[in-house]
C-alpha cells in the first residue's frame, strides 16, 4: 500500500477538486443572469446526465458488459416505477431479480 | 444553528410520501456504502479510510474507482484523475440546481451535498420550496448514511463476501431510474436523454469512466431547433 502521506494528499486533492466542480455551477449562476431558455437547457442537461448514469451503471462494468442479471433487475424496477409502484417495491424488485437470476446461474 | 433552522424548514415542507422516498434513498445509499467499506478494507485499507474519503469526497462511484485503482497498485495520480473525471458531471449539475442552494454558507455546504440523488430529487419537484427541501433533506441524509454505511462495512470487512449476490449493484441504478422518470415529462427531454444515453453507451467500451456520461450531453443537440415550439 502507498505511503500514508501520499494517500492523504491524494484524498485531499480528490476532495478539493470534487468540491470545486460542485461549487463552480452555483457560483457562476450567482454572477450572471441567464435567459429562461438557457435555464431550461441546463435542467434538461442534468436529466440527460442522470439517465446516462443509470444506463452506464446498469449495463457496463470496467468498460465491458455487466452481464444480464443487473440490467434485468434495473429494467424490472424501471417498468414498476413507470407503472406507479411504490418506491420500496421498485428498489427491492430490482435487487431481488438481479440476485435471483444470479442464484440461477445467470451472470 | 442554521442546520437546526434548515431541518425545521424541511420538516414543515416535506410531506410523508416524499420523506419516505428520501429515507429509502438514504437507506439504499447506506447499503451501497456498506459494500464500499467492506471492499476498501478487504483490499488492505484501514477502517477509517473509506469513512474519511466518504465524508470528504461524498461521491460514491468516484470513491469506488479511486479506492479500486489504489488497491490494484495504480499510481495515486491516476486514481485522483479517474475520480475527478467521474465527478465532472457535478459542474453541469450545479448549473441546473444553483437556485436550490441559497447563498453564503448555505451555498458552500449545499455544493458539498450535491450528488446524483439530491439533484434528481430536486429536478423531480416543481415548486421551488419543495425542490429546496427535497435537495437538502436528501443531501444531509446521504452525508450521514454514506459514511455510516462505509464504517459498518469496514468493520464487518471480510464477513461480507459478495455484495453482488444480493443484487445490491442493481439497486443504485434502479433508485436513480425511478427518481429521474418525473423529469422526463417533456418529449424534448426524453429525446435528448435517448440520444445522449446511446452516445454514452457506445463510447463506454473505449473511454475511461466518467467521460461517456459527459458525452451524453451531445443529446442536447437533439433539442436545438425545437426550443421555440413551447
Amino acid at each position: 500500500m502507498n505511503d500514508p502521506l501520499v494517500l492523504a494528499a491524494a484524498v485531499a486533492v480528490l476532495a478539493g477538486a470534487t468540491f470545486a466542480l460542485r461549487a463552480a455551477g452555483p457560483l457562476l449562476r450567482s454572477r450572471v443572469t441567464v435567459p429562461a431558455r438557457l435555464e431550461r437547457l441546463m435542467e434538461t442537461s442534468a436529466a440527460v446526465l442522470l439517465v446516462a448514469v443509470v444506463a452506464t451503471t446498469a449495463l457496463t462494468e470496467d468498460q465491458g458488459f455487466a452481464g444480464v442479471a443487473r440490467p434485468a433487475g434495473v429494467l424490472a424496477g424501471g417498468v414498476l416505477a413507470w407503472r406507479g409502484a411504490p418506491f420500496a417495491v421498485v428498489v427491492l424488485t430490482a435487487a431481488g431479480i438481479a440476485a435471483g437470476l444470479r442464484l440461477l446461474g445467470v451472470p | 444553528m442554521f442546520i437546526i433552522e434548515v431541518v425545521r424548514t424541511l420538516w414543515r415542507t416535506l410531506d410523508r410520501a416524499l420523506l419516505r422516498t428520501i429515507a429509502l434513498v438514504c437507506l439504499a445509499v447506506g447499503v451501497v456504502g456498506v459494500s464500499y467499506g467492506a471492499t476498501a478494507v478487504t483490499s488492505g485499507f484501514p477502517v477509517w479510510f473509506p469513512v474519511l474519503v466518504g465524508v470528504l469526497v461524498l461521491a460514491g462511484s468516484s470513491e469506488f474507482l479511486f479506492v479500486g485503482i489504489l488497491a490494484a497498485g495504480g499510481s495515486p495520480v491516476s486514481a485522483v484523475a479517474a475520480g475527478v473525471l467521474v465527478n465532472a458531471r457535478h459542474l453541469p449539475f450545479g448549473l441546473a440546481v444553483a437556485d436550490v442552494l441559497g447563498r453564503g454558507w448555505r451555498r458552500l455546504l449545499g455544493s458539498h451535498l450535491m450528488n446524483d440523488e439530491s439533484v434528481v430529487l430536486a429536478l423531480g419537484e416543481r415548486e421551488p420550496r419543495r425542490q429546496r427541501a427535497a435537495y437538502w433533506a436528501c443531501g444531509l441524509g446521504v452525508l450521514v448514511f454514506w459514511p455510516a454505511g462505509a464504517l459498518l462495512g469496514a468493520l464487518a470487512g471480510t464477513a461480507i463476501t459478495d455484495p453482488d449476490a444480493f443484487g445490491l449493484d442493481a439497486m443504485f441504478p434502479a433508485v436513480l431510474l425511478a427518481l429521474v422518470l418525473p423529469s422526463l415529462r417533456s418529449r424534448e427531454t426524453r429525446r435528448a436523454a435517448l440520444v445522449g444515453t446511446a452516445v454514452a453507451l457506445a463510447t463506454s467500451p473505449i473511454l475511461p469512466a466518467g467521460l461517456p456520461v459527459l458525452l451524453s450531453l451531445v443529446g442536447l443537440l437533439a433539442t436545438v431547433g425545437n426550443t421555440e415550439e413551447r
